[in-house]
Order: structure tokens, then C-alpha cells, then sequence
């Protein structure tokens, strides 16, 4: 009797055991194939270098950038451009979402105005910003103005016709349910529009999010003392190569975080959806 | 008869603009008249069922009911007093659930009682309580994707109770569910109706469904709208009755229903035809009416 329940204690713990170690492989494969492609471009990016097959003074190996990377680093060059561009995309995009999500809500609750609207977004949003830049820097000169004016340019539209639409595809019937129950028209806005809107709006804010940097450092490497697209711009004048590159990849960097960020905010405020990957 | 009712209808009218021609210049307004002089006195405490061919203005009944919309002429009271818009005393429950679903089962039937201003303790327990009453307790923390059709609409009709309405009206809540699944909330609507005193206002396809459930049964006309006759149906506590589908009366009774629909439906179908074909002529589809199920 009590050897019967070791042994079977015994085959539940080689069961367990068996569990863990699988789900320590999957998780194993998955790193793996979320690095292999980065890894070997990384490795590619030592090697070809290194061997002549690419011009060291123009592509530097791999460890070379990430020493000149470090090397900013202490210095405080980095954090100081760094510093510079987040402050210009963050006030840039926060002034859009301050912006666009209450005008998205008012234009997509008016049907009308929607219909009326909705071309001239479209057209703007299609407007490259960094086609009109220039117009920028005549307007309001070379300083910080300028540079928050063109990300806030770049995400109010996006952010705008996904607000719009999201508040024009709520579900009718949903709304029709909440007005059977009696609500007002602000109640009814606030608990039922808004959050049936929001996944939409966050399709806005992620592109928003990735434009905000995409445009700054292209607007940096116009008319700008400071940023990282000044930093790249800058290395690449004064001939520093491993340090050019170096900005680059801490934008890359930069651009993962953030999205990053917006999709951990995303999941937690519309964690109710269907998550079909499972 | 008129003091005891919990609803009136009198001669209630309504029609739709239908914006028809495929130039927006050439655009006409023309009226679809859903309902015609409706009447039809509902008692309180009573299940009545409505049955009608597709399209004879069914929801637009409900909707009326509801306060939703506003009656084109003719007026509804409610204990003698005249519907002026929604509110808490009325509860809906729709084909189509509407459940919100960014609220878990348990905020969803929450939601009608923070309308109605119940505070959050209270609130919690009562929502907690309808949620056991239809036979889901365990499952108020899933959202509706969790959750399968039939459970669904059992958390609607808990939301549609919760926040104590006088009068239920339920448009087809059974018709996406299964045949199994259908007789068994079927079986538990008419003891929650017992339980709880309601005056329900049911509309269904189901000529079984009507005869089953309702203790009277209006049928109406094919559209505009009419209420062609109202049938009583005899049976004393339904449940009871091991098998009441198969008693002779319920047969006799599920005939001469359908005798009285049969020929509003093919009106109703005739309709159907010659609407779309309308729509074809001027190149533009006519409204929803034309493209919806059966
Ligand atoms: N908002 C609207 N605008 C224009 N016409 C409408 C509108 N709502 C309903 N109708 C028309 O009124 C008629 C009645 O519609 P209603 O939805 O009440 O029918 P129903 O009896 O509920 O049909 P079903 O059984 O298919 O649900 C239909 O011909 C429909 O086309
Ligand atoms: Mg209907």
C-alpha cells in the first residue's frame, strides 16, 4: 500500500519533472528563434569586416560600435542627445493624444462632421511631415518649437482617424442596450463608447508612438545642435563612423522600447480581448 | 380591462423615411410603414408572446416599447401612464446578447445597477445573486468570449433582472442558440417568470416557442404591422407537464397559429422579392429590412 503510493509519487514527480523540462525547451526554442535572424546579422556584421569582404572605414565591425557606443556613453554625450530627443517626441506625442483623442471623440460621435472630415484627415495624414518641414522652420525657426511642432504634426493624424473610426464602429446594438437601461449621453460616452473605442485608438497610438521618434531624428539631422539625429549627423561630418553608427542602433533601440511600452499599456487597458494566438 | 393593464397599446402607428434613388439630388424621401394601428392590452404579471413573418415591425414594436423611438401616432402607457423614453422600468434582452465586452459576466450584470445608482456593495451581491439565479455561478469573473451562447444570454437576461424592471421584453433571445440548449432556457425563463412576477413581452419566429411559452399568443400581420389575432393558451403552470409538447391541445393550438401565419409570411416573402427587385430598378439597395435573416 504505501510503497503502491511512492511509486506512484515517483511517477508524478518523473511526470512533473518531464512538464518542466518541456516547457524549459519550448521556452529555450522560443528565444531561439526570436534571436537566431538578430544574432547572425550581428555576426555577419563582425565578420565581413573584419575579413575585407566590406570597407572598415565606412562599416566598421560590430564590437568597434558598440565600444564607440560605450565609449558616448561615459562621456555623456549619449545621455545628454538622448535626453534632448525623448523630451521633443514625448511632448510632441502627448500633445497629440491631448489633442487628437478628445477631437477624434467629438468628430466620431458627430456622424456628420465624420463624413464631412474624414477625406482632409486622410489627405493630411498622407502628407509626408518631413515634406513640410521646411515650412515648419520658416514658421517657427530652427529651435525646439519647431521640432515638437513636427512630431506633434506626425502623430495627431493617425491618432485622429483611428480615434474617429474606432467611436464610429461601436457596435450599435451596444449602445442601443446601454440607452434601453436608461443612461445619459455622457454616462453612455464614458462607459460605453470610450472603452468600446479604445482598441482602435490604440492602433492610432502605436503608429503614432513609432512616427514621433521616425520623424524627430529625420527633423534632427535637418536644423538641430542636439538629439541623436544630430549625433548621427554630426559623426557622420566630423568622419567618427563607429560612433555614427552607434546613434543608429541606439534609435533602433529606442523604437523597440517604445513600442514595447505602448503595447504592455495596450494589453493592460484592453486585456478583455480575444487573445487568438492561443 | 383598461384599469388592470400593465401595458396599453393604442392604435399605435410608425413609419420609416427610406432615402431611396441613386442620385443624392434625385434623393426622395419616402415613408415604410412599419406599423399599422396596433392594439393590444398586456396584463401585469403576464407572458405574452408575439409571433409575425419577418420584417412585419416586431423590433420596431419592442423598440417603441422600449421608449427608444417614439411612436409616429397613437400612444403606449405603461400602468396609464404614456412611455416617454427608457428607463430601468423596462428591460431589454436581445437575439444578439449585447453584453459589453470589455465587462466581465459579473460587471455586465452590474452595469444596469450602477445606471440605476445601487451602491458597489450592494451591487456586488445583487449582481452575485441574478448570476446564481440563472444557474452561473462560478462563471462571473469570464468575459463574454469565454463564455458560449447559451451563457451568454443567460448573463443578459441576469442584467436585464438585476436592476428589477416591471416589464421584460425580449426580442427572439433564443433564436442564435440550439435546439437543446433553447428548451432548456426555455424551461428556466418560464420558472425565473414564475419566481419573480414579471410581465414579460416575448417576440419569437417559433410557433413552438409562442405556444409553449406564452400564456397568450398576438400574431401579427405582414408589414405594415397589425395585430392580426391574440390566442389564449389554456395550459395551467407549464412546467409541470412532463411532456406538453406532444399533448393534443398544444398540437391543435400550434396549428391554428400557423394557419394564421402562413399566409403573412408568404405576403411577407412576396414583399421581400419585390423589394429587392425595386432596388435593383433604381440601382441602390433599399434599406436594412431587405437583407436581414429570417
Ligand atoms: N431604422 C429604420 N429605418 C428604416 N426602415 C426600418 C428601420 N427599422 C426598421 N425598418 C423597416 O421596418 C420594417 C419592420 O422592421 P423590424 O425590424 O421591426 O421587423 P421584425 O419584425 O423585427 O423582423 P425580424 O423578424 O426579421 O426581426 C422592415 O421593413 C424594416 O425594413
Ligand atoms: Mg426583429
Amino acid at each position: 500500500m504505501a510503497e503502491s503510493n511512492v511509486a506512484k509519487t515517483l511517477i508524478l514527480q518523473g511526470r512533473s519533472d518531464g512538464g518542466t523540462l518541456e516547457r524549459a525547451t519550448a521556452k529555450a526554442r522560443r528565444a531561439f528563434r526570436n534571436s537566431v535572424a538578430i544574432l547572425l546579422f550581428l555576426a555577419a556584421w563582425e565578420i565581413a569586416p573584419r575579413t575585407g569582404i566590406v570597407n572598415v572605414t565606412f562599416f566598421p565591425p560590430f564590437s568597434e560600435v558598440v565600444s564607440a557606443w560605450w565609449g558616448l556613453l561615459r562621456d555623456g554625450d549619449l545621455q545628454d542627445h538622448l535626453a534632448a530627443s525623448l523630451t521633443r517626441s514625448i511632448s510632441g506625442f502627448l500633445l497629440a493624444n491631448l489633442i487628437a483623442i478628445p477631437l477624434g471623440l467629438a468628430i466620431g460621435w458627430w456622424k456628420t462632421a465624420a463624413d464631412y472630415l474624414n477625406p482632409f484627415l486622410e489627405l493630411m495624414r498622407n502628407t509626408a511631415a518631413l515634406a513640410i518641414l521646411p515650412v515648419f522652420i520658416l514658421l517657427l525657426g530652427l529651435g525646439e518649437t519647431s521640432k515638437i511642432a513636427i512630431v506633434l504634426y506626425a502623430s495627431l493624424f493617425p491618432l485622429l482617424l483611428n480615434t474617429i473610426s474606432g467611436v464610429k464602429n461601436v457596435d450599435p446594438l451596444l449602445v442601443k442596450s446601454a440607452r434601453s437601461m436608461g443612461l445619459s449621453s455622457i454616462s453612455l460616452f464614458r462607459k460605453v463608447i470610450v472603452p468600446a473605442a479604445l482598441p482602435t485608438m490604440f492602433v492610432g497610438i502605436r503608429q503614432a508612438g513609432a512616427s514621433s521618434i521616425l520623424v524627430l531624428v529625420a527633423a534632427e539631422m535637418v536644423g538641430a545642435t542636439s538629439g541623436l539625429g544630430y549625433l548621427i549627423q554630426y559623426a557622420q561630418f566630423s568622419f567618427l563612423i563607429p560612433q555614427m553608427y552607434a546613434g543608429i542602433i541606439t534609435i533602433s533601440v529606442l523604437g523597440i522600447i517604445v513600442n514595447y511600452l505602448l503595447l504592455a499599456l495596450e494589453r493592460r487597458l484592453t486585456g478583455w480581448r480575444q487573445t487568438y494566438g492561443e | 380591462m383598461t384599469i388592470e393593464s400593465k401595458i396599453s397599446i393604442r392604435h399605435v402607428h410608425k413609419a420609416f423615411s427610406v432615402k431611396r434613388g441613386s442620385k443624392p439630388f434625385k434623393a426622395e424621401s419616402q415613408p415604410v410603414y412599419a406599423l399599422q394601428d396596433i392594439n393590444l392590452e398586456v396584463r401585469q404579471g403576464e407572458f405574452m408572446v408575439i409571433v409575425g413573418p419577418s420584417g412585419c415591425g416586431k423590433s420596431t414594436l419592442l423598440d417603441l416599447l422600449a421608449g427608444l423611438t417614439k411612436p409616429g401616432g397613437g400612444q403606449i402607457l405603461l400602468d396609464g401612464q404614456a412611455i416617454s423614453g427608457p428607463n430601468l422600468d423596462r428591460g431589454i434582452v436581445f437575439q444578439q446578447y449585447a453584453l459589453f465586452p470589455w465587462k466581465t459576466a459579473l460587471a455586465n450584470v452590474e452595469f444596469g445597477l450602477e445606471a440605476k445608482g445601487v451602491g458597489r456593495r450592494e451591487r456586488r451581491e445583487t449582481a452575485q445573486r441574478f448570476i446564481e439565479l440563472v444557474g452561473l455561478g462560478g462563471f462571473e469573473h469570464r468575459y463574454p468570449h469565454e463564455l458560449s451562447g447559451g451563457m451568454k444570454q443567460r448573463i443578459a437576461i441576469a442584467r436585464s433582472l438585476a436592476y428589477d424592471p416591471e416589464v421584460l421584453l425580449m426580442d427572439e433571445p433564443f433564436a442564435a442558440l440550439d435546439a437543446q440548449t433553447r428548451e432548456t432556457l426555455q424551461s428556466e425563463l418560464l420558472r425565473i417568470w414564475e419566481a419573480t412576477g414579471k410581465t414579460i413581452i416575448f417576440i419569437t419566429h417559433g410557433i413552438e416557442e409562442a405556444v409553449y411559452l406564452g400564456q397568450r399568443v398576438a400574431i401579427m400581420t405582414s408589414r405594415p404591422g397589425r395585430i392580426k389575432r391574440v390566442i389564449d393558451i389554456p395550459f395551467e403552470s407549464r412546467r409541470s407537464e412532463e411532456d406538453l409538447r406532444s399533448n393534443p391541445d398544444f398540437v391543435k393550438l400550434r396549428h391554428e397559429i400557423w394557419e394564421l401565419l402562413k399566409d403573412e409570411v408568404s405576403r411577407a416573402q412576396e414583399q421581400e422579392k419585390s423589394k429587392t427587385l425595386d432596388a435593383y430598378g433604381e440601382g441602390k439597395s433599399s434599406a436594412k429590412g431587405g437583407a436581414r435573416h429570417g
